[in-house]
C-alpha cells in the first residue's frame, strides 16, 4: 500500500498505540482460510460460516463503488482481518489485560461509564474486551451484548434479524463485512421498556494496516426506546487501515431508536460503512453521526420507512481537514403513506479539506402524504477547500411534499470582525462561528458527548486560521 | 485606574485607494461625550471603522494611542482588549451562538485565563443590565442579532457596552432606525456608565440623541475632516439651521448627500 501523507497529526490527540499484545491472527490477506479461521475460531454454527464464505464470494465478484472518494491505495491484501486481542472478555475493567485498559483509560471510558452510561463495550481491533450492562437496565430485560456472545445466546433472534437489513449483496464493503465480521454490539430492547439512559460502544483500532469490521444489530421491539451511542478512534500510522462495519436496526411499530456517532478515527484510516434502518408504524428513527476523523469516510445513514407514520431524523455533520475526504449523507426511503423525514447535514472544509453530502430521498408508490425536508449547510475556511452537495430525490407518487435547502457559505470577514470587536482572539472567533453552525447537532447530544464535541472541534481547529 | 484618554492625531483613512478620512484630530478623555456630526458621507463611520481596525480600511497616515499605546499597532481584538469599543451601525448575526454565550466569552476574553467570570454571576449581572436596557429576558438565549430587528440590535449592542465596560465607547449612527423611546431607552443606558473612567464618542447625523445625552463637545465632520468644534450648543444650532448653513458658512463646495 502506498505511503499516504500523513496529515492532521498534530491535531490528532489519540494518536497513540500500545505494542502488539494479540494472541492471535489471521495474517496479511484475505482468502477462504482467512474466513474459515474466523468461523472457527469463534465456533461459530455451520449457517454463520456458509454466510461469511458466500459474503467474500460476493465481495469478491463485486466492483469498487464508482462514486464517491478516491480509494486507488486501498490494497485489500495490506490489511489484517482479524486479529485477537486478548483471550478474555472483562465484565469488570480489572478483567481487561492491563495495557489494553490503560488505552481506554486514556481515552476516558471507564470515567464516562461510571457518570452517565448504562452500559459499555469497548472493542480493541477485531474483539469487544470489555462488556457491561447496568443491573437494573438488564432486569428491564434489555440485552445488551457482543455481537459474538449474542449469536452464541440468542441464536433464533439473531438469525431473524441478522444480514436481513443490509444483505451482503447490497455493496462490496457490506460483502466484505459479511465475510470477516467481528466484534459489535447486539441490542434487544422489550416491548414497552425505555432505556432512559445511553448505552455506548467504543471502536479502537490499535494495530497497523488492521481492518475492523464490527458488526451491530439493534432490535427495538413495540413500544420500545433506546439511545445508542457510538465512539471511534485509532492510532496514526504511516500505512493506511480499514474500518468497515454494518449496522442493522429494527425500530418496530411506535418504538424508537437514537443512534449517535462521533466518529474521530486517525487520519489514515478508510472508514466505510453501511448503516441502515428500518422503521415500522409510527417508529421514529434518528441518526445523529458526526464525522471528524479519518482519511476518508463513505457513510449514508439510511432509513427505510415501512410502516405508515414512521419518521426518519438525521443530522450529519462533516468536518474535514487537511487530506481528509468526509463523502457522508444519509438516505430517507419513504414506503409508507404519511412518513415524514428531516435530513440536516452541515459540512465543513478546511485547510484543504474535502466534503460532499450526497444523499437519497426515496418517495415509493403509494405514499400519500410522505413529507421529506432536506437542509444542507456548507462552511468553507479558504480556497483550496472544497464542498460539494449531491442530493438525488426520486418521486413515484406525486402527493407528498418535498423540500429542499442547501446553503454554502464562507466564514465572513464581518462576522470575525464583530466578534474580535469584543476582544475574542481570530481563534476564538472563528471557533464561535463554527460552534455555533453546528449547534443544531451538538444541541441534539448528550450534555457530557456536547463537551466533547466542542473539545474536538477545538482541536481540530487550533492552528486552522493564519 | 488613570483617567481613559484617546489620541487622534492626523488620521487619514482611505479604502480601496480613495482617501475618506483626511486628517482627523481629536482627544477624547473620561467624563467627557463627544458627537461628531456631520452629513452622510463624510466619512464619519470609515473613521469609526478604521480605528476598530476593520481590515477593509487602510490607514494611510497618522496616529491613534488609547492611554499612550498605540492602537494602529495592534490587532482588532486587542484594542477591544485595550478598552476600545465600537457600537456597529449593523452589528452581524452570529447563527447558532447564544447572546449569553457570546458575552460571557467575550468577557472572560478581557478578564485573562486565571480569572474567568463565574457562570451564576454573570447570568445574575447579565440579566440585571437586559432589565435596565428594557430587554426581554429571553434575548440572552437568543443567536447573536439573528433575526433582531432594527433596535434590537442597537439596544443589543449597548448592552454588551454595558458588559464589557469598555473605556472609551464609540457609538456608530446608534440612534439610526430607533423610535423615540428606544432612543431614551439607549441614552439612559450610556448615561449610567458615565464616569471619570469612560468617554464616549457619538457618531450621528441628527442631533436628537444629544437631547437625551448631553454631550461636552460637538465636532462636525465634512469631506473627511472636523470643519468645526465647539459645545453642545453647536449641535443645537445644527439642528435649527441644517448642515447647509455652516457648508455656506465655511464656503465648502461639495454637495451634501441627502437622507430620510
Amino acid at each position: 500500500m502506498s505511503k499516504p501523507e500523513i496529515t492532521g497529526v498534530e491535531e490528532y490527540q489519540y494518536g497513540f498505540h500500545d505494542r502488539d499484545v494479540s494472541v492471535f491472527n489471521t495474517g496479511k490477506g484475505l482468502r477462504p482460510e482467512v474466513v474459515e479461521a474466523i468461523s472457527k475460531m469463534k465456533g461459530e454454527p455451520d449457517w454463520m460460516r456458509e454466510f461469511r464464505l458466500r459474503s467474500l464470494e460476493i465481495f469478491l465478484e463485486k466492483p469498487m463503488p464508482n462514486f464517491g472518494g478516491n480509494l486507488s491505495d486501498l490494497n485489500f491484501e495490506d490489511i489484517t482481518y482479524y486479529r485477537r486481542p486478548s483471550d478474555q472478555k472483562g465484565r469488570t475493567w480489572e478483567d481487561v489485560p492491563t495495557e489494553i485498559k490503560d488505552t481506554f483509560e486514556k481515552l476516558g471510558i471507564p470515567e464516562a461509564e461510571r457518570k452517565f452510561l448504562a452500559g459499555v463495550s469497548a472493542q480493541y481491533d477485531s474483539e469487544v474486551v470489555y462488556h457491561n450492562i447496568r443491573k437494573d437496565l438488564e432486569d428491564m430485560g434489555i440485552v445488551f451484548l457482543d455481537t459474538d456472545s449474542a449469536l452464541r445466546e440468542f441464536p433464533e433472534l439473531f438469525r431473524e434479524y441478522f444480514g436481513t437489513i443490509v444483505p451482503p449483496e447490497d455493496n462490496k464493503f457490506a460483502a466484505l463485512n459479511s465475510a470477516v465480521w467481528s466484534g459489535g454490539s447486539f441490542i434487544y430492547v422489550p416491548k414497552g421498556v425505555e432505556a432512559k439512559v445511553p448505552l455506548q460502544a467504543y471502536f479502537r483500532i490499535n494495530a497497523s494496516q488492521m481492518g475492523q469490521f464490527e458488526r451491530t444489530l439493534i432490535i427495538v421491539d413495540e413500544d420500545a426506546m433506546v439511545h445508542y451511542v457510538e465512539g471511534c478512534t485509532a492510532p496514526i500510522y504511516s500505512e493506511s487501515s480499514l474500518h468497515s462495519a454494518v449496522v442493522e436496526i429494527v425500530v418496530k411499530k411506535n418504538a424508537r431508536c437514537r443512534y449517535t456517532t462521533i466518529q474521530n478515527w486517525a487520519p489514515n484510516v478508510y472508514n466505510l460503512v453501511t448503516k441502515r434502518a428500518v422503521a415500522h408504524e409510527h417508529a421514529t428513527m434518528e441518526w445523529i453521526d458526526g464525522n471528524i476523523g479519518s482519511q476518508l469516510t463513505m457513510k449514508y445513514p439510511s432509513v427505510y420507512m415501512v410502516g405508515e407514520g414512521a419518521h426518519a431524523h438525521v443530522l450529519s455533520i462533516a468536518v474535514a481537514g487537511r487530506g481528509q475526504h468526509q463523502d457522508a449523507g444519509a438516505k430517507a426511503v419513504h414506503l409508507a403513506p404519511n412518513t415524514t423525514s428531516t435530513i440536516i447535514s452541515k459540512s465543513i472544509s478546511r485547510a484543504g479539506g474535502r466534503t460532499t453530502y450526497r444523499g437519497l430521498v426515496h418517495f415509493g408508490e403509494n405514499v400519500q402524504g410522505s413529507k421529506a425536508k432536506v437542509n444542507c449547510d456548507t462552511l468553507i475556511f479558504d480556497d483550496g477547500s472544497k464542498a460539494d452537495t449531491i442530493p438525488v430525490n426520486e418521486v413515484l407518487d406525486n402527493r407528498v411534499t418535498m423540500e429542499h435547502e442547501a446553503t454554502v457559505s464562507k466564514v465572513s470577514e464581518e462576522q470575525l470582525f464583530y466578534l474580535k470587536s469584543r476582544g475574542l482572539t481570530e481563534e476564538e472567533a472563528t471557533r464561535m462561528i463554527v460552534m455555533g453552525f453546528i449547534e443544531p447537532f451538538t444541541k441534539e447530544l448528550p450534555m457530557e458527548y456536547a463537551v466533547e464535541m466542542n473539545r474536538l472541534i477545538k482541536l481540530e481547529m487550533v492552528g486552522s486560521v493564519g | 485606574m488613570a483617567r481613559p484618554v484617546l489620541e487622534i492625531r492626523g488620521l487619514r483613512v482611505g479604502v480601496e485607494g480613495r482617501e475618506i478620512v483626511k486628517g482627523l484630530d481629536l482627544t477624547v478623555r473620561g467624563g467627557e461625550v463627544h458627537a461628531i456630526m456631520g452629513p452622510n458621507g463624510t466619512g464619519k463611520s470609515t473613521f469609526a471603522s478604521a480605528l476598530m481596525g476593520h481590515p477593509a480600511y487602510e490607514v494611510l497616515g497618522g496616529s491613534a494611542m488609547l492611554d499612550g499605546k498605540d492602537l494602529l499597532e495592534m490587532a482588532v481584538d486587542e484594542r477591544a482588549r485595550a478598552g476600545l469599543f465600537l457600537a456597529m451601525q449593523y452589528p452581524a448575526e452570529i447563527a447558532g451562538v447564544s447572546n449569553a454565550n457570546f458575552l460571557r466569552t467575550a468577557l472572560n476574553a478581557r478578564r485573562g485565563e486565571d480569572d474567568p467570570m463565574p457562570v451564576l454571576k454573570f447570568h445574575k449581572e447579565l440579566q440585571q443590565k437586559m432589565r435596565s436596557l428594557a430587554i426581554d429576558p429571553v434575548f440572552a438565549e437568543r443567536y447573536v442579532n439573528e433575526g433582531f430587528s432594527g433596535g434590537e440590535k442597537k439596544r443589543n449592542e449597548i448592552l454588551q457596552m454595558s458588559v464589557l465596560g469598555p473605556r472609551i465607547a464609540v457609538l456608530d449612527e446608534i440612534d439610526s432606525g430607533l423610535d423615540i423611546d428606544a432612543v431614551k431607552v439607549v441614552a439612559q443606558g450610556v448615561n449610567e456608565m458615565l464616569s471619570e473612567n469612560f468617554g464616549v464618542l457619538i457618531i450621528t447625523h441628527y442631533q436628537r440623541i444629544l437631547n437625551f445625552i448631553k454631550p461636552t463637545n460637538v465636532h462636525v465632520m465634512m469631506q473627511g475632516r472636523i470643519v468645526r468644534s465647539a459645545g453642545p450648543e453647536l449641535a443645537e444650532e445644527l439642528e435649527a439651521r441644517g448642515y447647509e448653513w455652516l457648508r455656506d458658512a465655511l464656503g465648502i463646495e461639495e454637495p451634501l448627500s441627502q437622507e430620510a
